[in-house]
């Protein structure tokens, strides 16, 4: 084989090489320039390794801010996967509901993220909204703006009517991806509803879960229009996510160091939470095979 | 066990069928013997599906009554009526081992562990699964998973029929033969009533002793494969069963004789007496082997031109112009061929007549 012609394949590799150093390595190179560098001002700059790293991992408002987001993340999981599910199995198979059902379900997902804030504050306000008022009319005192507890409840509210409808509707695509075979097969060998979800359904959605569940994730994790918009992170700190406190530090404070750093944590934190995601769901009861 | 009557049964996937083009099935009246090897042959949407989901429960016909052994079980749900189908592509819980994919049905109906055991285990043994028992289902071959989706259907004791959706569909060539072999065995085993749905006639006349053909919803013939074979009852039995099928020609009737472009060819007697309340459009009909082919001018001998040869191994296949007819004509190995001018004869008890596609007689 000759070597030279070989070589020159990897001119067509080229373009691609260009779009992802343009559109990701270069990008990520400069959050890594700034990590490592302490910035006063234009061509003032000195190397301090990895003092901002250590700084970062020291503060505990970050630590507070990441076990909020763990808790975020996992309760927006908890709720939404069920009940995406359980949507998608209560949806109509076919008909004119379909095309009815699918519609509505997807009404949220086509809002602006800042504008979704901005629906709940209205929704919620104790003096003119439609649930803050008729909820404080009933004789129980609630205001996001004062409590933290009413502040999570009211974005978790946000949160599961904004994206539980995407995990539906990729539950409802896997569902009915299931050839009716396996319906009459069921039937034929008396399987009960539970055996059906539990030994068809759930294992032929398998795949479009783990899309679900990294798409929540990853979402969920990184959020911050919405919050910001509802509670720009308050009362308190106590709707500060990650994302939220690193635009404080990045923006507010103008600490570029230790922003660059904290974003290069968050981002490995994202990487490796999927990962974990995505191996345990693809190796989910293969135990036995072979 | 069970002996499956099927009671004028219509069945219309429409609200609200209006004429016969409606209905996917038009008035079907056949009893499935018990321990009977049924295939039911037809072309893609003859209406065998619907039959076969109609005796499983999984469609509850627009009209007519189906019983089990006497017993009305037109309104019960499949997993009441002791019947197992076995689809076109391999069913599997792939979660599941082969064990527990074989104990599913048993489990659902709360059979005793114990039992289930010993009936997951005699089923694998007759279908030579013992080895993959422990193995998740998912990572086995088709012809392995079909035999799978077979014996969630057998475990049960009290099975009374097997219905399989041509079930060879998705198995590569060379092991379509075995497993039709063991489904053979298992046939002559356990004598359950066995239903095997298939387009392929070459499948259904090697598995049956009973072949039902059905068009457009309606049965049109039911019989052993050389009942089918000498005698079609039906102009679509002579035409799909067979290769090549029947040579069909318009013809009318003269006393016992048929004429086709004035030549005149005797119809045997049976058929003759049968011809004579005939009516509607007659055509002739006759197997491309019985036809006989010869090389020069015989008494009765109606002239043709060769078209066509095709070697096909053990015989041969004749493309033969009579006039504006075209017919084909078998003829085995040995047999010398005519030159450019050939005479076809057609033998008296092999020619069948039909009369607006049904048969004369």
């Amino acid at each position: 084989m000759n070597k030279w012609e070989d070589n020159k394949a990897w001119f067509l590799v080229l373009p691609v090489f260009i779009v992802v150093a343009f559109s990701a390595i270069i990008p990520l190179m400069t959050v890594v320039n700034y990590s490592v560098q302490d910035i006063f001002g234009p061509g003032q700059r000195y190397f301090v390794g990895v003092e901002w790293f250590k700084e970062v991992l020291n503060d505990s408002r970050l630590h507070d801010a990441l076990w909020r987001q763990f808790l975020f993340s996992g309760l927006v999981l908890l709720i939404e996967m069920p009940l995406g599910i359980g949507i998608a199995l209560l949806m109509p198979k076919k008909g004119w509901g379909v095309s009815a059902s699918l519609v509505t379900i997807a009404l949220p997902l086509l809002i602006p993220w800042n504008v979704i804030g901005t629906i709940w504050i209205i929704f919620t306000r104790p003096d003119i909204g439609l649930f803050g008022a008729a909820i404080n009319s009933a004789g129980i005192a609630f205001d996001h703006t004062a409590s933290p507890l009413h502040a999570w409840i009211t974005l978790m509210f946000m949160e599961v009517w904004h994206w539980t409808p995407l995990v539906a509707l990729l539950a409802y695509a896997g569902l009915m991806a299931i050839p009716e075979a396996y319906y009459q097969a069921a039937r034929i060998d008396g399987a009960s509803a539970w055996a059906t979800f539990r030994y068809i359904q759930l294992p032929k959605m398998r795949g479009v879960l783990t899309i679900a569940l990294l798409l929540r994730f990853m979402d969920s994790f990184l959020i911050y229009a919405e919050p910001f918009v509802l509670t720009g992170g308050g009362p308190g700190n106590s709707t500060t996510f990650l994302s939220i406190y690193l635009v404080k530090v990045a923006v507010g404070q103008f600490d570029l160091g230790p922003a660059a750093a904290f974003s290069l944590i968050y981002f490995l934190i994202v990487l490796l939470f999927s990962w974990l995601f995505y191996q345990a769901l693809q190796n989910v009861g293969k135990g036995e095979e072979r | 066990m069970a002996r499956i009557e099927m009671n004028q049964i219509a069945h219309s996937y429409m609200e609200k069928p209006q004429g016969s083009d409606d209905y996917a099935l038009k008035r079907i009246h056949h009893t499935w013997e018990d321990g009977g090897a049924y295939a039911l042959l037809g072309p893609s949407g003859c209406g065998k599906t619907t039959m076969l989901n109609i005796i499983s429960g999984l469609l509850r016909p627009s009209e007519g009554r189906i019983l089990y052994d006497g017993k009305d079980v037109t309104d019960l749900p499949p997993e009441r009526r002791n019947i197992a189908q076995v689809f076109q592509f391999p069913v599997l819980y792939d979660t599941m081992s082969v064990f527990n994919n074989l104990a599913f049905p048993l489990r659902n109906r709360k059979v005793d562990e114990t039992e289930v055991k010993r009936r997951v285990h005699e089923v694998a043994d007759i279908l030579d699964l013992t080895p993959y028992l422990k193995k998740k289902a998912a990572g086995l071959t088709a012809d392995a998973k079909q035999k799978i989706s077979l014996g969630r259907g057998l475990v049960r004791s009290d099975v009374a029929a097997i219905l399989f959706d041509e079930p060879l569909t998705v198995i590569d060539p060379h092991l379509k033969w075995q497993l039709r072999r063991k489904l053979k065995d298992v046939h002559e085993q356990l004598r359950l009533t066995l239903i095997y749905v298939t387009h392929d006639q070459i499948e259904a006349l090697t598995f049956a002793d009973q072949v039902i053909v059905m068009y457009e919803g309606e049965i049109v013939q039911a019989g052993t494969p050389q009942e089918l074979f000498e005698t079609p009852k039906h102009k679509f039995v002579g035409y799909f069963i067979g290769s090549p099928g029947m040579n069909f020609i318009p013809c009318t009737l003269s006393g016992n004789e048929a004429r086709v472009n004035g030549f005149s060819i005797p119809l045997d007697q049976k058929t003759a007496d049968a011809a004579a309340s005939a009516s509607g459009n007659l055509e002739l009909g006759i197997r491309p082997m019985f036809l006989k082919v010869h090389g020069e001018s015989v008494e009765g001998g109606i002239p043709v031109t060769v078209k066509l040869v095709q070697d096909q191994g053990s015989f041969k296949i004749l493309t033969l112009q009579l006039e504006n007819h075209t017919l084909q004509a078998r003829l085995p190995e040995e047999h010398s061929l005519p030159g450019e001018r050939a005479w076809v004869t057609f033998p008296a008890d092999q020619t069948k007549l039909f009369a607006d596609e049904r048969l004369v007689g």
